[in-house]
């Protein structure tokens, strides 16, 4: 059947199995390696894309249950080559290592900036708790989460000023 | 002078590509090629009798389906024993596809080869597989009890069995004036890199090739090992490790049944073939580790300071030991660690059970030997009632006395001689760091407020940079340029970042001009690969090696144009100058133009280098007799021996009086792992070290029940710690450089991974008040010994 998805600003449509999963929709129908599959078990979180803005893991949905929706993946982070903050912020940060639950981490912490501009250790430590990586201990991401919610705010009184 | 960039913690290289999610993973890899998925068994021990395919033959998309019978030559032989050992005396491997008989559930019994990996499991699904059921060997009881044997010809289920031994340690235990005996284990847990394996290969029929990318942590290796089992000349197999989503150690062991079969498949079928390991794959088919059971006797005087030590250990190798015993022979001799034992016995027999293969997982051996050394200092010190620092500063190497020669063979067959380090200055670093003497202090007030704290600590000396080497090329474009390539891969290290470091400051060339490509046998045919903490020791020195033969090479280039000596030259920024006279000078990339006198010109630069413009005298050939066209140089490092990183982990934890959970306060990292190419770097790996540390403390166990099934083969049920269970690490250190390599360098790899149960059970002991002799600990274990403790 055919499925018709908003994704990184584009429509896009593929003719799908009922059974396809989102995440394969977006990684083999669409080229979208970006997001990635770590588990079976809805665990890990590399899957995570953006549904309406809010995260969900791309490989516990149906392709087709995200017919006429809007997708956000780590491929619609940057803007014209200019890198999201929250993607600045895990580079500065030292974030990632080998960047495989990376896609994941970065969707996660976007949506939770904008739910929470300035989120205190725990709030970012608990907002990420569905997202695994085993070569960062955190640290670094908690950091990198930190680091991006000083630049937006630092961004937005400077454009608030002007 | 040259802009210094070995120290610095410069950004990665690496990061801006996988942020923008535009990594190149093994799945990501190979679009439109047919997909391969495997029939496991789901017994641990059975005969396999009948493989009946006909109903999945019916599978719209179904290309092929193997069985052991359809494999011939080397692939019908079982796999490699890649590490021999004359102690090794029963070594057994896997076939690459079951022959006639499965030894642990997971082992793969039939490839089925679809146009995607959703058909292929729709085929699995339907290939009928009857097994005649064997009763399993499960755990190191039934293995030692040897009622069952895994393998018809070893009765005894043991594999291998060792004793080394310095001094007469019985009789030094024997005669000391204070003997303590010590249960000790370690329960089984996984590397677990969040990307699982992976092959994708393609055969180009009509070149007569095969390139084969594998999310492996030796290309090189795959590389010999493919071209063995498939009959293809190693000329005409490349292999390529892309970006690697984390290993571990996992992923060193090679070449696996899926890694061989993909090919073999993408061969006979002349259509690109891939494999994704899935999650549940990783855990019943790749490999664990960790699991071992110690007994310790010690002898040891009022002061706390050992005698005579004598340790035996089982260890459960699983079903197969395709990478020999380097496990077990790295407990038996890093359990040592910073101390002077008095003499030494270690003595293990590595025994085979229906499971899963065991191989070294970060840390490899060293969390089991430093949990079975670490709890014998505490229980002497509770022996004696003396501080726990304090009788292990009793036993410690003292820098004067180094190099320390333990009178012992390492992993690598070379002897036990730790190089440098300063134990008693990273005891004094980690003491102050965790506040050890004001400790007491503060349990008071917690007790006081009804809360119940523990502190520990916990020393480790770590063996990095085995050999038996590691090389690397260097090149300088004509563009300015300068390309690096290294055999040994990458899984997230920041080898690319590293590397490039090594190669600028060697170099004397800006860091931002330097590409580093590992991992790809296309560029780099001759490596060992990436474990045992080995990669900046190894390929770091060979990079700075060769990087110094280009410079050496670029110096008398240099002298010839500017018509002054070799010696009165520098390199900065990319520029050979003359010292003193630096309006005398000369580009690289201008030098390296020269290097490669030419017939033809491409461009402005390469003008300068053509036969009407240069020239030697006219009787000397434009390529000296011993020379070589290009500015480029290919150079080795192989060490004599490994060289021993150290550290101290100190934790103070909570742990609540009614639930018996455990909450990590602090978690205190000193560490020397000699001079430091990338502070941020290292510091990442040992938080990331630290995380599986106290994930394998607290956490992580592999649950088999007694009929040999893998019973929390999940994510849901394998507990790896998320953001909201890892402490916030807090580090120091020392660089106590290394002797043995030109840059000083000691690997830091598993570091952060290797006390963290040592050091946890120390605390949860000291906030309990009892003895805790066996890791992981759960909630509900701690809650059961302290209602055994009360009776
Ligand atoms: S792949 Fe979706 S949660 Fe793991
Ligand atoms: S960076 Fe490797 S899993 Fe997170």
């Amino acid at each position: 059947m055919k499925v018709t998805v908003t994704v990184n600003g584009q429509e896009r449509s593929a003719e799908v199995e009922p059974r396809l999963l989102l995440v394969h929709l977006l990684r083999e129908k669409l080229r979208l390696t970006g997001t990635h599959v770590g588990c079976d078990t809805t665990s890990c979180g590399a899957c995570t894309v953006l549904l309406d803005g809010t995260p969900v893991k791309s490989c516990t949905m149906f392709a087709v249950q995200a017919e006429g929706r809007e997708v956000t993946t780590v491929e619609g982070l940057a803007a014209a080559g200019t890198l999201h903050p929250i993607q600045e912020g895990f580079k500065e940060e030292h974030g990632l290592q080998c960047g495989f639950c990376t896609p994941g981490m970065l969707l996660a912490s976007k949506a939770l900036l904008e739910e929470n501009p300035d989120p205190t250790e725990e709030e970012i430590r608990w907002a990420l708790s569905g997202n695994l990586c085993r070569c960062t201990g955190y640290q670094n991401i908690v950091n990198a989460v930190q680091w991006t919610a000083r630049k937006l705010q630092s961004d937005s009184a400077a454009t608030g000023a002007s | 002078m040259t802009t210094r960039t070995m120290g610095e913690p410069i950004p990665r290289r690496e990061d801006p590509r996988l942020v923008a999610g535009d990594g190149r993973y093994l799945d990501d890899l190979g679009r439109g090629a047919l997909a391969a998925a495997f029939v496991r068994s789901p017994h641990a021990a059975a005969r396999v009798v009948d493989v009946d395919v006909s109903r999945a033959l019916e599978v719209d998309g179904l290309v092929a389906i193997y069985t052991y019978e359809d494999l011939e030559g080397p692939m019908a032989e079982p796999l490699p024993l890649l590490i021999p050992h004359p102690r090794l005396h029963a070594g057994r491997t896997a076939y690459p596809l079951a022959n006639g008989v499965v030894r642990h559930v997971g082992e793969p019994v039939a490839m089925v080869v679809a146009r995607d990996r959703y058909l292929a499991e729709d085929a699995c699904e339907r290939i009928a597989v009857a097994y005649e059921p064997l009763a399993p060997v499960v755990g190191l009881d039934a293995a030692v009890a040897a009622e069952r044997a895994v393998h018809d010809d070893v009765p005894d289920n043991v594999a291998a069995h060792m004793v080394q031994e310095h001094g007469d340690a019985r009789a030094a235990v024997a005669a000391a004036p204070h003997r303590l005996e010590l249960d000790l284990s370690i329960e089984r847990s996984a590397s677990m890199p969040l990307e699982g394996r992976g092959v994708y290969a393609r055969w180009d029929a009509a070149d007569r090739s095969l390139r084969v990318y594998s999310s492996t942590q030796t290309s090189t290796s795959v590389r010999f090992a493919l071209a063995v089992k498939l009959g293809v000349p190693v000329d005409r197999v490349e292999v390529v490790a892309p970006d690697v989503g984390g290993g571990f150690g996992v992923k060193i062991v090679h070449p696996w049944p899926e890694e061989v079969l993909v090919p073999w498949a993408a061969i006979r079928l002349g259509r690109e073939v891939k494999w994704a390991e899935d999650r549940r794959e990783h855990f019943v088919a790749s490999a664990h580790e960790r699991g071992q059971r110690h007994h310790v006797s010690v002898g040891f005087d009022d002061d706390g300071r050992l005698l005579g030590l004598d340790v035996e250990f089982l260890h459960d190798n699983g079903a197969y030991t395709p990478y020999g015993i380097i496990v077990p022979i790295i407990t038996a001799t890093q359990l040592l660690g910073p101390y002077k034992p008095g003499a030494y016995r270690a003595e293990f027999r590595s025994l085979y059970t229906n499971t899963v293969i065991v191989t070294p997982y970060r840390g490899a051996g060293r969390p089991q030997a430093a949990f079975a050394m670490e709890r014998t200092m505490d229980a002497i010190a509770a022996y004696l009632h003396r501080d726990r620092a304090e009788v292990r500063s009793a036993n410690f190497i003292q820098p004067s006395e180094m190099p320390y020669d333990h009178h012992l063979t390492f992993q690598d067959g070379r002897p036990l001689v730790y190089d440098s380090g300063d134990y008693p200055a990273t005891l004094d670093k980690i003491k102050k760091l965790v506040g050890w003497d004001e400790f007491e202090a503060f349990r008071e007030e917690a007790r006081a407020a009804g809360r119940r704290v523990g502190i520990g600590l916990a020393c480790y000396v770590e063996g990095t940079g085995v050999g038996p080497y590691e090389g690397a090329h260097v090149r300088v474009e004509t563009n300015g340029t300068v390309v690096v390539a290294t055999g040994l891969t990458t899984q997230g290290q920041g080898h690319e970042t590293a590397f490039a470091q090594v190669a600028a400051e060697a170099l004397g060339v800006p860091v931002e001009r330097v590409t580093v490509v590992t991992g790809d046998t296309r560029r780099f045919k001759y490596a060992v690969g990436t474990f045992a903490s080995r990669a900046a020791v190894m390929s770091g020195n060979a990079v700075a090696l060769a990087a110094g033969k280009v410079r050496a090479k670029a110096l008398r280039i240099a002298a010839e144009a500017l018509e002054t000596d070799p010696d009165d030259l520098e390199v900065a920024d990319g520029m050979v100058r003359v010292k003193g006279a630096p309006e005398r000078e000369i580009a690289l990339e201008t030098v390296a133009v020269l290097a490669n006198p030419l017939r033809y010109a491409f461009d402005e630069q390469t003008k300068l280098a053509t036969q009407f413009v240069v020239g030697r005298g006219a009787e000397d050939p434009p390529v000296a007799e011993d020379d070589e066209p290009g500015l480029e140089a290919t150079d080795w490092y192989s060490p004599v021996r490994s060289t021993f990183a150290n550290g101290m982990h100190a934790v103070v934890v909570e742990t609540d009086p009614e639930t018996a959970e455990v909450r990590i306060l602090r978690y205190c990292v000193v560490h020397d792992c000699g001079r430091l190419i990338n502070p941020r770097i290292v510091e990442g790996q040992i938080h990331g070290g630290v995380a599986q540390g106290v994930g394998g403390a607290l956490y992580e166990r592999m649950v088999y029940d007694e009929n040999g099934q893998l019973l929390n083969a999940s994510f849901m049920d394998f507990l790896m710690p998320y953001a909201s269970e890892v402490p916030k690490v807090e580090t120091d250190h020392l660089e106590t450089p290394s002797p043995l390599n030109p840059l000083g360098i000691k690997g830091a790899g598993e570091a952060g991974t290797i006390p963290g149960a040592a050091v946890l059970a120390a605390a949860i002991s000291d906030a309990e008040g009892f003895f805790i002799d066996t890791m992981p600990i759960s909630p509900s274990e701690l809650w059961a010994l302290r209602e055994k403790e009360d009776g």
